[in-house]
């Protein structure tokens, strides 16, 4: 059992096997993290640009911090410093961190797409850490991760809710939920719901309540304001009292439901304080679990590595 | 199967083998108090368990047993197409202070053993180690011995000795196979489960 490519694209590309290689070679990868001496020569030698061309701090950290567990060696392009600002194409500074020869680029862009495109014309192995609205796999794993450890997929229910029409997280958790048999519902105002989301493989519905009904998995998004040029929303605040996870409407959800939130919240938001914080969230527990599932991936991917040259 | 194969153990005889070794782990030790079983992944887990069971009831003492895989500490994983499927490690009591002795099926190269032994020491640091082999078939290529070996069987480079066990595979025995059998070639990509 291997993974078909040696990139990882999007959810999109991966068959439900190649799903449950990644969360079992994740749990391998957890232990890791409980020892006194957290760190493996696994990738000893190799190489990693982590190249983040719009700003993001966990997901970076989360990465960084794996590569080092497993003994690569870590450098880090970020949009701030890098030669991006000076107008340089995306080709062009592709083909620069090409020349420093590493064996994975973990790439992070604004624009839907961007991974792609090196995947195209570089050499080493391509991770998508988030490309525009379009994925996030390996956040979606990692969710997938947290789910697993409590509830099998088959049957789950799982609510989406808040701003899917920014979301690569909500449209990476959709295509890889509905891949393992589980029942996804997303919701959000008309305005950030896009049109046709349902031919990922879930429902939508504009009724908070409808959609944490028997809930297994609640899922809350943040409102990306930074992209919205205005016209989504009336108000925050209407928003907050339209779209808001509160405790009371939680109460629709089956009675061991987990919240679980990609970060960074909003408290009083998509989230109300008192749910972020609750019995029932797994928040904390989804950050702790990126960096296994971020170690497995890259495991998995540095074996195609090896197979490209073989070949 | 391709090329001849021959038994050169039946159950009868692994399991006073097997007998003969926990003797030995307890005339070496006078008591098994205070030492822990450590099954290499895989065949070397249920072999450290079953140790495990004889040596409870020799000295009514069960020793602690834990298991290891070794894979991310393999020397090869950079010639590996295939990086082999990971296994948890489960070592469920304190190594600093403790003393070892590893379990495996078969010592060859001896590459799986420096391995073991880099992963033991990233989880603490114990007294001793010592190893228990089931069957020593030569060839090594790092200077690596048992302390205890179940049967040493001669064999040529390209021969390959297949210990199998009941709890894994439905019957005790091992067998020389002058050609590797399907399962024993996935082993050598690291692909056995």
């Amino acid at each position: 059992m291997r993974l078909r490519s040696r990139h990882l694209l999007g959810i999109a590309g991966l068959e439900p096997e190649e799903i449950r290689l990644i969360l079992d070679t994740a749990e391998s990868f957890a232990e890791v993290g409980t020892r006194e001496i957290k760190k493996v020569p696994t990738l000893r030698g190799k190489t990693v640009v982590n190249f983040f061309v719009e700003p993001s701090t966990r997901t970076r950290s989360s990465f960084e911090l794996a590569e080092k567990r497993l003994s690569a060696d870590a450098i880090n392009f970020t949009a701030a410093s890098s030669s991006f600002l000076k107008g340089e194409t995306l080709l062009d500074t592709a083909r620069n961190l090409e020349a420093l020869v590493p064996d994975f680029i973990v790439i992070r862009h604004s624009e839907a797409g961007a991974p792609h495109f090196l995947a195209r014309r570089t050499g080493c192995s391509i991770i998508n850490a988030g490309d525009g609205a379009h994925e996030h796999p390996t956040q979606a794993l990692l969710d997938a991760y947290t789910i697993r450890r409590r509830k099998p997929f088959e049957g789950l229910k799982v609510a989406i809710v808040g701003d899917i029409l920014h979301s690569r997280v909500a449209r990476s958790n959709v295509l890889l939920l509905s891949k393992m048999g589980s029942e996804v519902v997303v919701c959000g105002p008309p305005t950030l719901l896009p049109p046709g989301i349902e031919r990922l493989g879930c429902r939508a519905t504009h009724q908070l309540d409808e959609a944490l009904e028997r809930a297994d998995v609640v899922m809350a998004l943040r409102l990306q304001l930074e992209r919205m040029s205005g016209g989504y929303l009336p108000s925050v605040r209407e928003y907050a009292r339209l779209f808001g996870l509160t405790a009371e409407r939680l109460q629709r959800a089956t009675p061991d439901a987990i919240v679980m939130h990609p970060g960074p919240l909003n408290r009083g938001v998509e989230i109300a304080g008192e749910v972020a914080d609750g019995a029932r969230s797994v928040i904390l527990e989804q950050v702790t679990n990126g960096v296994a599932v971020r170690m497995a991936v890259l495991y998995l991917l540095a074996g195609e590595i090896e197979r490209e040259a073989a070949a | 199967m391709p090329g001849k194969s021959v038994r050169v153990m039946d159950a009868d005889s692994m399991a006073r083998t097997l007998s003969r070794i926990a003797h030995e782990l307890l005339e070496r030790h006078k008591t098994v108090e205070g030492l822990a079983l450590v099954g290499i992944r895989s065949r070397g887990v249920p072999l450290a368990n079953r140790l495990a069971g004889l040596l409870n009831e020799l000295d009514g003492h069960r020793p602690e047993t834990g298991v290891l895989d070794i894979n991310l500490y393999r020397d090869d994983l950079s010639l590996i197409a295939d990086h082999p499927i990971l296994r948890r490690t489960e070592i469920p009591f304190e190594l600093d202070g403790s003393k070892i002795v590893l379990v495996d099926d078969v010592l060859f190269t001896g590459r799986t053993i420096r391995a073991a032994l880099d992963g033991l020491m990233d989880l603490g640091r114990p007294a001793w180690i010592q190893l228990v082999v089931f069957v020593d078939r030569g060839h090594r290529e790092v200077p690596i011995r048992a302390d205890y070996v179940g049967k040493n069987i001669p064999t040529a480079r390209t021969q390959e000795v297949e210990v199998r066990l009941e709890e894994m595979d439905g019957a005790d025995e091992v067998l020389l196979h002058d050609e590797p059998p399907s399962r024993s070639a996935s082993r050598e990509q690291g692909r056995q489960r």
